[in-house]
């Protein structure tokens, strides 16, 4: 379909961005237009105003700033997919930013669209939580950092308030003993998880000292697998240990499940421990 | 060189022009002073029109006009059906362009709104007000086949569109006397084509002179004007329906459509042209579907495993209309193939074709011969576990053996030519099949499910017999033509009747042309799609296009040679008779150093110097070739799958196969043929299914719900042949278009039903997404 009647407006700098969102009700922000743009084709949005965002330079680009790696709001999933600086310091970033739709969406989707849009099949936010991101948004308030965790509140609900930008990402960087990973079992159509885990763990002489482990797809906004977390808690990551910490994913999913006619939330739940079994034993295996 | 041109994989012309964007599509073309139409589709399945409110969509900017029913009444004929099966009681609910009374699927046409650009033209959707009571439906075939279920059309009992019989040998018999007998259910899931282009139409009525042109994506431009002077009342000699560059069909542009007519109506009315495209939803919903088959399926055989009956029993769903071509899909083309490749001397069908509040069902790749080939190949598959064997053993002990010229079955039909047994040994070889069933044992061991599926196939293509067509209610002829015209310079232009639309026959058929005259096949350009330059043909479709166009310029072909030698012999001042050919020269039998080429020869046609006595100036050929038979291509192809038993994800890891449609013109274009196929058939295993909810609503509306096949979900496909010649065709030429997708979705079921065997999971729906296969394997292990 078309969308409805819109104006659009395309900002040069952050300043600017400000400027438009204070004097155009109802806008919306557009990066790379790859969640938006099917919304208001299907006029499930009508914004008066696109406010495009796509060339302000100081939102682009990834970079490692003393103990944290920096990823600006309009850098690309290809981008990100590729990029040395995450391969090395957040491996399953990378890993998730390169199984997002396909190459087309890759290459003009952005992360803070993408995490801005929430959707919960997507595999953003669940990597974002593995890593206790920050997600650095400014606003007519001023600057603020959301722990990742509490930024994602539900079905495309977040943290962001009314006329505030979402500017970058940052990740603390992969530290010594730490290995991370991203599993997906993705819908043959769309690409979306139907299930995604992204799994951060840490080890010491053989024990696993941290483990971060979190599902996407499977409810409103991402869950930390608590069960499987604690299970691991220092013991071994040997195969069994995996395989019995990843029996616990169930247990701490709740009732609030999303289920579609490609995959029942019945469905999502009993297998969902399988995906995370992987995501761990590859993480474990990068410790090695 | 020429003379090598037949059988050498030289690039397609095509591609050029279709990967650097220069080819123009309907949608490409902007004509002074075009407007826009846009469709309103009813948002029921079913239900009452009460009223229609315009006036505020009237009133819209750029709206130039607004049409209902009421407003073109009498303007427009009822859609027809040209399939009219005989003897199956066959019921034709009338199909108006624009639904007046009663909307009948999600997707029907309640009005039309003309604009001065596209985004008005939609804009002005939202401004109609139609009242509607919504009315019971339904889409599954069998539920609306049965006593109580709601009424499509007022004068149609049962929703009965037909039923339709096939019968051959005494299957009572057969199964009274049968060591063994397997049933099974099978659902062929409504399909959606998807062509990368979506349809589309632009109308240019010219009021001074009566005359329309009417660009439109198609695989059967003459088709489309005969049906559009019955629907308009525009004589045929004033219409004239180009297809420029048609984006893929896979069947569902061979149908003519209300959308297509309205937009005629408009331009008429308003004296402008007007463009109508479909969005990618619009195609989802409203271009015809493929499949809908629920079977029933009995196989009767001897403990040996040697097969003595089939009987079935088939409600085909089609939709809420019968759309142009539809009656004969699953009866003629589906029902008189359930011989497959083997000897089967008992055969009877009953096929209920049955009305739905869905999307009109018309020919999908295949087109009712995949639905038939699953059928057998599936019970054949069943049958060998039953007794013990090999599958691929108990095909061979039922292939019909090597035959040349001429095998009868039991459905009626004669075969051509055929060595099923040779397919499948290559088969064998090339797979290293003995190997991967070690394999297979090895994994099963550390609990691993690894299958292998075959799908061995014959089908009937190269449609055909034009006394048959008659015959089976084809309300057409099956001919094709092609006019081969030399230029004084030695260039050449071919016109044809079919209409290719990415199938390559711009290269293929100059490739015919440069084998037989000895011309490079640069210097031959092919002319198709434009029913003002081009000879009548039937169209692009059941892969005839090579097996009766490729006849009918071969025949052109040898006619032009016959008459150059005629010139030859008089310029070379010797007697016919003693003249020779090779290669595009025509000599003296002896005497190769002193020739005429072909060149010389269209020179002195064109400007008439120098003629022999009675011999007409100019030279160009024209054939009209009306097959005296179907051609048979078949094969067998291998799938190997894995399955996670606990996850019930399916990867195909290996596809391997052997096609036989005769000599090839182009090894590099069948191979893609055979690629797009397989992949197709895949498909329809694997990941797509248009579905229903139980309000009619289709759920799978865009295509991140309906799941099309992707390059990184498959494996290499391995494709080889055999060479078998049809003994009646002029090239020996087959056809290769669908042959992929008959063999490959049952390939695919047998394989994952054969990685499961161990676990005892003997059928599940397709598409085979992981819940799916996760179910049954659960189900299986509680039982």
């Amino acid at each position: 379909m078309f969308p409805a009647e819109f104006d659009y407006v395309r900002a040069g700098s952050e300043a600017e961005i400000a400027e438009l969102l204070a004097t155009h009700a109802d806008a919306k922000i557009l990066a790379g237009g790859h969640s938006l743009i099917p919304i208001l084709k299907l006029r499930l949005a009508m914004p008066a105003t696109l406010i495009d965002i796509g060339r302000v330079p100081s939102l682009k680009g990834i970079s490692v700033n003393g103990d944290v790696l920096r990823i600006g709001a309009l850098t690309t999933h290809a981008e990100i997919a590729t990029s040395a600086e995450v391969r090395k310091h957040a491996p399953a970033l990378a890993e998730a930013a390169g199984v997002i739709g396909d190459p087309a969406v890759r290459n003009r989707g952005t992360i803070g669209g993408n995490v801005a849009h929430a959707d919960p099949a997507s595999d953003l936010p669940s990597v974002l939580t593995a890593f206790a991101a920050s997600i650095h948004v400014t606003g007519p308030s001023g600057a603020r950092i959301i722990a990742a965790e509490e930024f994602f509140e539900g079905l495309m609900a977040t943290a962001l308030r009314e006329n505030e930008l979402l500017t970058a990402v940052e990740l603390p960087l992969q530290s010594k003993g730490q290995a991370s990973a991203y599993e997906k079992l993705a819908h043959p159509a769309s690409r979306y998880a139907v299930i995604g885990v992204a799994a951060v763990l840490t080890a010491e002489e053989g024990k696993c000292t941290s483990a971060r482990v979190v599902l996407g797809g499977l409810t409103p906004a991402p869950t930390r697998a608590a069960g499987v977390e604690t299970a691991l808690q220092g013991g071994p990551l040997t195969p069994e240990a995996i395989a019995n910490a990843a029996a616990q994913t169930a247990a701490g999913l709740g009732d609030d499940l999303l289920g579609d006619l490609y995959a029942s939330a019945e469905y999502r739940k009993a297998v969902a421990h399988v995906y995370v079994r992987r995501a761990l034993e590859t993480a474990a295996g990068r410790l090695a | 060189m020429s003379g090598r041109m037949f059988g050498s994989a030289i690039r397609r012309r095509e591609d050029p022009r279709l990967i650097t964007g220069a080819a123009q599509y309907t949608d490409d073309i902007v004509l002074p002073g075009m407007l826009y139409a846009a469709m309103l589709r009813s948002p029921y399945a079913h239900a009452r029109i009460n009223s229609i409110d315009k006036s505020e969509a009237e009133q819209a900017s750029g709206v130039v006009a607004v049409y209902t029913a009421a407003d073109i009444e009498g303007e427009l004929n009822p859609m027809p059906c040209a399939w009219l099966l005989p003897n199956a009681g066959l019921t034709v609910a009338d199909y108006p362009c624009l639904a007046k009374d009663i909307v009948r699927y999600v997707g029907d046409i309640v009005a039309v709104v003309v604009a001065e650009t596209r985004y008005q033209a939609y804009d002005a959707l939202d401004l109609i007000t139609v009242d509607y009571d919504p009315l019971p439906s339904v889409t599954d075939p069998q539920e609306a086949a049965k006593e109580g279920a709601p009424k499509l059309h007022e004068n149609i009992e049962g929703n009965q569109a037909f039923h339709w019989t096939v019968s051959g040998g005494d299957v009572d018999a057969a199964f009274a006397n049968a060591d063994v007998v397997i049933r099974d259910r099978i659902v062929q899931q409504r399909l959606i084509p998807t062509a990368m282009e979506t349809r589309a139409a632009l109308a240019h009525y010219i009021q001074a002179s009566g005359e329309l042109t009417l660009w439109n994506t198609t695989q059967n431009p003459h088709i489309v004007r005969f049906l559009s002077s019955v629907v308009t009342g525009i004589p045929e000699d004033k219409t004239r329906i180009i297809a420029p560059e048609v984006g893929g069909g896979f069947g569902s542009k061979i149908a003519v459509y209300p959308a297509d007519f309205l937009t005629i109506v408009c331009s008429k009315r308003l004296g402008r042209p007007v463009k109508w495209t479909e969005t990618r939803s619009e195609n989802y919903q409203a271009t015809t579907h493929g499949r809908n088959h629920v079977q029933d399926v009995e196989l009767a055989a001897t403990k040996e495993g040697k097969i003595t009956g089939l009987r079935a029993k088939v409600w085909s769903g089609m939709g809420a209309y019968l759309s142009t071509a539809a009656p004969g899909i699953p009866t003629i083309l589906h029902g008189l193939m359930l011989s497959g490749v083997y000897d089967i001397p008992a055969i009877h069908e009953d096929v209920y074709g049955v009305y739905t509040n869905g999307t009109p069902v018309e020919a999908y790749r295949g087109a009712g011969r995949p639905e038939a080939t699953f059928m057998v190949e599936r019970l054949v598959d069943v049958l060998a576990k039953k007794i013990g064997k090999d599958p691929a053993d108990v095909r061979r002990l039922n292939f019909i053996p090597p035959f040349d010229n001429g095998h009868d079955v039991a459905t009626g039909l004669t075969y051509d030519s055929g060595n099923y047994v040779g397919a499948l040994d290559k088969l064998m070889e090339k797979s290293g099949y003995a190997d991967l069933r070690k394999e297979q044992q090895e994994a099963r061991k550390s609990g691993r499910y690894i299958g292998l599926g075959l799908g061995t196939y014959v089908e009937i293509c190269g449609l055909g017999p034009s006394q048959v067509a008659g015959a089976i209610g084809f309300q057409g002829g099956l001919w094709e033509s092609a006019i081969i015209r030399f230029h004084p310079s030695g260039k050449v232009h071919v016109f044809i009747g079919a209409s290719p639309h990415g199938q390559g026959e711009e290269t293929t058929f100059a490739q015919i042309v440069s084998s037989e005259l000895g011309v490079s096949p640069d210097d031959v350009k092919v002319v198709h799609g434009d029913t003002d330059n081009t000879p009548m043909g039937w169209g692009t479709y059941g892969s005839r296009t090579t097996a009766v166009g490729g006849a009918a310029l071969a025949v052109s072909a040898r006619k032009i040679r016959d008459k150059a030698k005629v010139i030859a012999a008089h310029l070379l001042e010797a007697a016919v008779e003693d003249m020779d050919y090779e290669d595009g020269r025509f000599f003296v039998k002896g005497s190769p150093d002193n020739a005429k080429t072909i060149q010389d020869i269209a020179l002195m046609a064109n400007v008439a110097w120098n003629m022999p006595e009675g011999v007409e100036a100019g030279l160009e050929a024209s054939t009209f070739y009306d097959p005296p038979n179907f051609v048979y291509p078949f094969g067998a192809h291998l799938a190997v799958v894995e399955v996670d038993a606990a996850t019930g994800e399916v990867e195909l890891k290996r596809y391997v196969c052997v096609d036989d449609c005769g000599p090839q013109i182009n090894p590099m274009i069948v191979e893609g043929q055979v690629h797009g196929g397989v992949v197709q058939g895949v498909g329809q295993a694997l990941w797509e299914e248009a579905v229903y909810d139980e309000d009619g609503q289709l759920v799978t509306g865009t295509m991140l719900d309906y799941a099309i096949p992707r390059a990184d979900r498959l494996p290499n496909i391995e494709v080889h042949s055999t060479v078998t010649r049809s003994p009646h065709h002029p090239l020996g030429v087959k056809g290769i278009g669908e042959a992929g997708t008959i063999a490959s979705t049952v390939a695919v079921y047998n394989a994952v039903m054969d990685a499961l065997a161990p676990l005892g999971v003997e059928n599940i729906p397709m598409p085979f997404t992981p819940e799916r296969v996760w179910r049954a394997i659960e189900q299986a292990k509680e039982a």
